[in-house]
Parts: C-alpha cells; structure tokens; sequence
C-alpha cells in the first residue's frame, strides 16, 4: 500500500489531480472515522475530514517521503478536529455538548419533562453510549483514547501524529483511562 | 484505595499499555491478591478499556470522495505559470538579461571616481571639466561624478552623472542630460544599450 501511496503522491506533485483520488479512497474512513469520533456528529466529521484531505491535497509538497503518510494526514485531521473542538462554531448541533454542563447536549434544553439526561443516557443505545462517553471526554484526552483504541494506532504513532513527546502520550492514556473508568462508573 | 501506593496505579497503566516490566508486573499481581479495592480499580480500567475497544468501525458516506475532488483547488495556477515559461522562452531570456544587466548597472552606478570621456580639447581642472570658448568639441562628453562648464560648443551629447552642467552661451547640438538618481542611471543605460542594439538593424533598414 505504501508503495501505492507513494506512486500517487509523485503524479499529484506533477499535477495529475485524478491520482489524489486513489489516496482519498484509500484513507477515507480512516480518516472519517477519526473525525467523527472526535466531533460526535456527522455532518462536522464529513465537512472536517473533507477539508482534511484538501489540505494534504495543497501541502502535499511538504510531506516528507521518507515518513508515513498515514501519520502525516492523521496529524492534519486531528488538528483540524481540535481547532473545531476549540472554538465551538456559532452554528449548533443537537447532539453537540454544551459548553460547562460537562455532558450536556441541546437536547436537553429542548423542553422534555419526560427523562432526566441520565436517563436519556441509560437508555441510549449502545453504539450511541460508546460515542457519548467519547464526547465527554476532555479533548486532550479524547484525541489520544480515539488514536489509539479506534484507530489502533501504536504509542509511537500517536506521539509523532500529534508531535508530543511519548511521556506525555502515556500521561494522557492514563489520565484518559481513568476520566472514562470514573464516567461509567458515575451511573 | 488512596491507603495503596501511587506506582500500584502506574503499574496498572502499564500494564494496559502493554510495557510493564516483569517486576513491576510481580509486584502488581501480589498487590491485586491482596487488596480488592485495586482489584476492582484494575477490573474497572479494562472495562472501559473494552467499552471504547468495542465501538463500530464507522465508514464514510457514499459521496466522500466525490466531494473531496470537488472541494480541491483547480491545479492550473503552477501549472500554468509552468506552461507559459515553456511556450514564451524569448520572454524569459529578455527578463533574465534585463534582470542581470539591472544588477551590474546599479552595481557600477555607486563607482564613484570621476570621470570623462577622452577628447582632444577639453580641459580639466580638478573635478570639473570645461570646454574651452572657441573650440568645437566633436562628438559626446559623458562626465561622471563632475561638474561640466561649456563655453564653447559641442557636437554631441552632454550627459553629466551625479554633477552639474553650468553653461552661459555655449552651443550644444545634441541632447543635454543630466543624471543624478539611480533610476535615471539605469533608464540612460538601457536607452542606450537598446540604441547599440538597434543601430546595425537601422543601418539594414537603410
């Protein structure tokens, strides 16, 4: 696949637009994958690993051969997911949390007298649970808990992806670890 | 739990990250025997270990990478510059030339020794040249870096660089420049050089 991948980036360099296609194929749910598991929501997952990819696309000049390309455009897609996670854009999401209410979602500011939000979250499903709990993750942690157990991304990998140190990475596994041991435990 | 030691909580942690080393392991396998509390810690962690491990993989939508070729920038601008060098080759060698020669002009302006241009009857006191009343100086005076007096006459051109031309009654049949800012310089050299070059297709046309 590398080779594949190396082969592409070349005719891209050259000015062959079509051969980009063949590399968004074969990144493409990797790279949603991590999004939406950072952005919990769909349409900002599309729209963030879309712009992902269009900026490898215009940088790809600067992307060193001899490294990964993989952790190269993971690093491009997490930081486009962290700045989006920052600055929380003015147009809201139902399902996006708001800010200060550690877990809170616009859903429940829609008048509901029926279920508490802990209710509502007992009774979620459990694929939606797994990426609620994500969701209430601090970012810091977020980010390096959906690496490494989604993306099953090494150690390593994480540390050059989101160019900490490995000391940190660890910290913030272990801290990430036990923010999710305390969030499913709470209930 | 907060009775047990800090590194029984590292240890658990490395152990999950799989590069516990064989005494840290020891150590934490004798503790969990003993203490239920960090049992129900360590089981806890794997819990939520397994609770993420266990999410779906998700995929991107149908349209994804449509949309992506759609949102990339046309590539037509590098290229385009790249075509246009290819296709105008004599407008890039003109460009280089006027580029170097530019370069060598404001190099030679900042020369500032003086200087004229050699005639027979031209007088030179110090920095100023003067053309004597009564003689005819035959073709151009280029005086750099001084001053130029005319009382008699010149048949040419007088151009005076970074000086003065002071005159009273002369007569000078050609054209009276003087030149003293660096874009001056530059625009009399490439009139100049462009007139060299023109001259010989001039002498065809005749």
């Amino acid at each position: 696949m590398d080779a594949l991948v190396k082969k592409r980036i070349k005719q891209v360099l050259k000015g062959d637009q079509n051969a980009f296609a063949d590399i968004v194929s074969l990144y493409q749910h990797k790279l949603y994958q991590i999004c939406y598991r950072m952005l919990g929501n769909k349409q900002e997952a599309e729209d963030i690993a879309q712009e992902a990819f269009v900026r490898a696309y215009i940088n790809l000049h600067t992307f060193d051969p001899k490294k990964k390309f993989s952790t190269w455009l993971y690093r491009i897609a997490t930081n486009l997911c962290i700045d989006r996670i920052r600055k929380k854009k003015p147009d809201y999401y139902l399902d996006a949390e708001v800010e200060g209410t550690d877990g809170l979602n616009m859903y429940s500011h829609i008048a509901n007298d029926e279920q508490l939000p802990e209710d509502a979250a007992l009774q979620m499903e459990f694929q939606e649970r797994i990426q609620h709990e994500i969701s209430r993750l601090p970012e810091k942690y977020r980010t390096v808990i959906v690496l490494k157990y989604i993306e099953e991304c090494s150690l390593q990998e994480i540390s050059e992806i989101l160019d900490l140190p490995l000391g940190t990475v660890k910290t913030r596994i272990h801290r990430g670890r036990e923010a999710l041991r305390k969030q499913l435990n709470e209930l | 739990m907060s009775t047990c030691p800090q590194h029984i909580f590292e240890y658990m942690h490395e152990y999950l990250d799989g590069d516990i080393s064989r005494e840290h392991e020891q150590e934490l396998k004798q503790h969990l025997k003993t203490c239920t509390a960090c049992q129900e810690h360590m089981h806890q962690l794997s819990d939520a270990v397994a609770f993420i491990k266990s999410a779906a993989q998700v995929t991107a939508p149908p349209h994804f990478e449509e949309s992506v070729m759609k949102r990339l920038p046309r590539p037509k601008s590098r290229v385009g510059i790249q075509k246009w060098l290819r296709r105008h080759p004599f407008l890039v060698a003109a460009a280089m030339f006027i580029l170097f020669m530019s370069a060598t002009l404001f190099g030679s302006f900042h020369d500032d020794k003086f200087s004229v241009t050699k005639q027979p009857n031209l007088i030179v006191e110090g920095q100023t040249v003067i053309v004597p009343k009564g003689e005819v100086v035959k073709g151009d005076v280029v005086v750099k870096n001084g001053d130029i007096v005319v009382e008699g006459e010149v048949d040419g051109n007088v151009i005076v660089i970074n000086g003065e031309y002071m005159a009273s009654s002369a007569v000078v049949t050609g054209q009276i420049e003087e030149i003293d800012q660096m874009f001056e310089w530059v625009w009399y050299e490439v009139k100049r050089m462009s007139k060299d070059l023109l001259a010989p297709l001039d002498k065809e046309k005749n």
